[in-house]
């Protein structure tokens, strides 16, 4: 027994010291910091993002070329990670109210978009976004809308179109809300037409009452959670992400008949690419974030995320309507004309200390009653 | 009351294993979905094998884990000898006081702890990145060694304290009396250490979460940096296969244990009969 532990052990040092040993050739590293699968990784028979960016390297620029691919879970726990100096990376996605926070900190490098001709194929109405106004920092990578999903088998289609039927007493006990305050106090305030950044008391105690009149209706407040819920037909009526609507519908059980369509006024966001001011290798960053750009691991992300994208070699590119659908083509890229006029008006700003504070006392009276 | 008992361990029972089971269930789930079981498949075990970042973290993290269950159970094993040996009983009680902080210590506290130092040592030297693997070992190393020292300390107690010095009788030199007649002695205990350091630093989080470096992330910190779309069920099937090595390795360690008290006994019986037979 001893003697096989023995040898036990030592196989792993050996494999320990075999593999420490890759790590220490000298090659170019590129840092890159992104959500959790939020790239085409590979699975399912997809491209291989990263690994294609090195291959691609390699055969350009004829250096070797590493990548170092980490992510993260929030965009505060990226920001934390960053803000203490103990890690830099070069490239980083994080979501437009942070970019906004990041820039004003001077956290982010302004890029040089010489080194970033497929900037082009960007299309105009992404542009000049509140976070960014000059077009300085970023580089949209998704976007998306928030809509709301119902099950057609138990939800009359004539109730759907609008936030009210979050509110309707028909299906009481079948509603989900969000379990964060930001996400529900909004739908609150697009269904009264109030502005989801104004900081003031009487718009989010409006809010709060609309939300008490929906409590005895809503079966509970989820994040997570609302996947299986809604796949299982657990619950018939939930606020999500558009492109999360098409994870659920293809778990959905054979009772279940998804649905989905957008509000008129509702929340927007969009995820860029950024530089943060710490990168070891701005040039570097920077063909990243082009070859990102480029068709073929643009269109992969896009199939892989499941988001829409901005870029116009995807939503242009036939094959990829194709393998989305028609249906599921109008509901990602709903009239994307006004697209940054929308998103101007409706998505949600950074607030003030003072106003979180509000609103997190609101939520807890919300959940305490 | 015996049904009631029977009743109550089935039930406690249920709470510990019924995660583990529909977690094993659903990773040989031919669909995504949680509600649905359509059908038997090992898609998602294959799907694993071909997602590069994940087993890349794998590696990472096995990595780590020996490396962390190595040096820790050479350090501890070397502090509990030393701790042993002490005699003054005061600081024997301080000893062991101060080993047990890192063990009692909430695990976010030591990261954070952790992290701030690795920072504030990396910018007194100028460093643009202070935290890496190495800063990771140490932390892992740190939080490990507790728990090696607290289960070779025992084992050291429990030997009989005249072996050693009978070995040294009969000519051995100090160092050869420790590995010849103490090392196997408390071997059990040495080898108990490296698998619970091992296992620790497998599944630690919190602590890893702090000290994580550039390009060195291990798979607890992945898993839970999926949160932003639904953990796939490839995650599913990674924890099935984690698990069976884990109840390996608890097996392997039990069996060890059950082999060294097996051994001591029968020493014991030899011994008592010699006895016997010399004062008959």
């Amino acid at each position: 027994m001893k003697k096989v532990l023995s040898l036990l052990v030592a196989a792993l040092l050996v494999c320990a010291l075999v593999l420490s040993g890759c790590g220490s050739s000298k090659t170019l590293t590129l840092n890159v910091y992104n959500w959790g699968e939020y790239i085409s990784d590979g699975s399912e028979g997809s491209l291989d993002t990263i690994r294609e960016f090195e291959k691609w390297y390699a055969e350009t620029y004829g250096e070797k070329l590493k990548v170092n691919y980490d992510t993260y879970a929030s965009n505060e726990d990226m920001y934390n990670k960053i803000s203490t100096g103990a890690v830099s990376y070069d490239v980083i996605i994080p979501s437009d109210y942070m970019i906004a926070r990041m820039a004003a900190e001077n956290m982010l490098l302004p890029l040089d978009f010489d080194n970033i001709p497929n900037y082009q194929y960007i299309d105009e109405s992404f542009r000049g976004l509140y976070y960014d106004p000059d077009d300085l920092y970023s580089v949209p990578y998704t976007y998306g809308v928030v809509g709301v999903i119902y099950d057609a088998n138990t939800v009359d289609e004539s109730d759907a179109g609008d936030w009210d039927l979050m509110w309707n007493p028909r299906y009481a006990g079948n509603i989900l809300q969000f379990n964060n305050p930001r996400d529900a106090f909004a739908t609150a305030q697009y269904k009264l037409g109030l502005d989801v950044n104004d900081p003031s008391k009487a718009n989010w105690d409006a809010a709060l009452a609309e939300l008490k009149k929906q409590a005895p209706l809503v079966k509970s407040y989820v994040m997570d959670e609302i996947y299986n819920m809604m796949e299982s037909g657990e619950a018939s009526i939930a606020a999500y992400y558009a492109g999360d609507y098409f994870t659920m519908l293809d778990a959905q059980s054979d009772s279940v008949d998804l649905r989905f369509y957008y509000p008129e006024r509702t929340n927007y966001f969009v995820d860029a690419m950024c530089i943060p001011s710490s990168a070891q290798n701005k040039e570097l960053a920077e063909i990243f974030i082009n070859y990102m750009l480029s068709a073929e691991p643009a269109i992969a992300n896009a199939e892989f995320i499941y988001y829409a994208s901005p870029n116009s070699l995807v939503y242009e590119d036939a094959d990829y309507a194709e393998e989305l659908g028609e249906e599921a083509m109008e509901i990602l890229y709903p009239g994307i004309e006004n697209f940054s006029e929308l998103y101007n008006e409706y998505a949600y700003r950074n607030l003030d200390a003072d106003t979180l504070d509000y609103v997190n006392t609101l939520w807890e009276e919300l959940k305490i009653s | 009351m015996k049904p009631i008992s029977k009743f109550y361990t089935a039930l406690i029972m249920l709470f510990l294993f019924a995660p583990i089971a529909i977690l094993l269930f659903f990773s040989f789930n031919e669909a995504k979905s949680l509600s649905v079981f359509s059908g038997f498949s090992l898609y998602w075990y294959r799907e694993l094998l071909r997602d590069s970042e994940t087993l890349g973290a794998v590696r990472n993290t096995l990595l780590l884990a020996v490396s962390a269950a190595v040096i820790s159970t050479a350090m501890g094993t070397a502090a509990a000898v030393g701790i042993n040996k002490l005699r003054s009983r005061y600081l024997r009680a301080a000893m062991d006081t101060v080993t047990n902080i890192p063990m009692i210590n909430p695990d976010i506290i030591t990261g954070i702890s952790l992290m701030l130092m690795f920072v504030f040592v990396g910018r007194l030297f100028g460093a643009a990145t202070s935290l890496s693997f190495w800063t990771m070992l140490i932390a892992h190393v740190t939080f490990c060694l507790p728990y090696v020292i607290l289960q070779v300390l025992p084992k050291l107690q429990q030997m009989d304290k005249s072996l050693p010095e009978a070995a040294m009788d009969l000519g051995c030199t100090p160092l050869r009396a420790f590995l010849k007649v103490e090392i196997p002695e408390i071997l059990p205990g040495v080898i108990t250490g490296l698998i619970m350091a091992f296992t620790l630093s497998l599944d630690d989080f919190v602590i890893s979460y702090f000290t994580a470096g550039n390009g060195f992330q291990t798979l607890p910190i992945r898993i839970y940096n999926m949160t932003k779309k639904t953990v796939t069920p490839k995650m599913y099937a990674l924890a099935t296969i984690i698990f069976f090595v884990i109840l390996a390795l608890l097996l392997i360690s039990n069996l060890t244990d059950s082999d060294g008290k097996e051994l001591r006994r029968r020493a014991r019986k030899k011994h008592l009969k010699s006895k016997e037979v010399a004062s008959t």
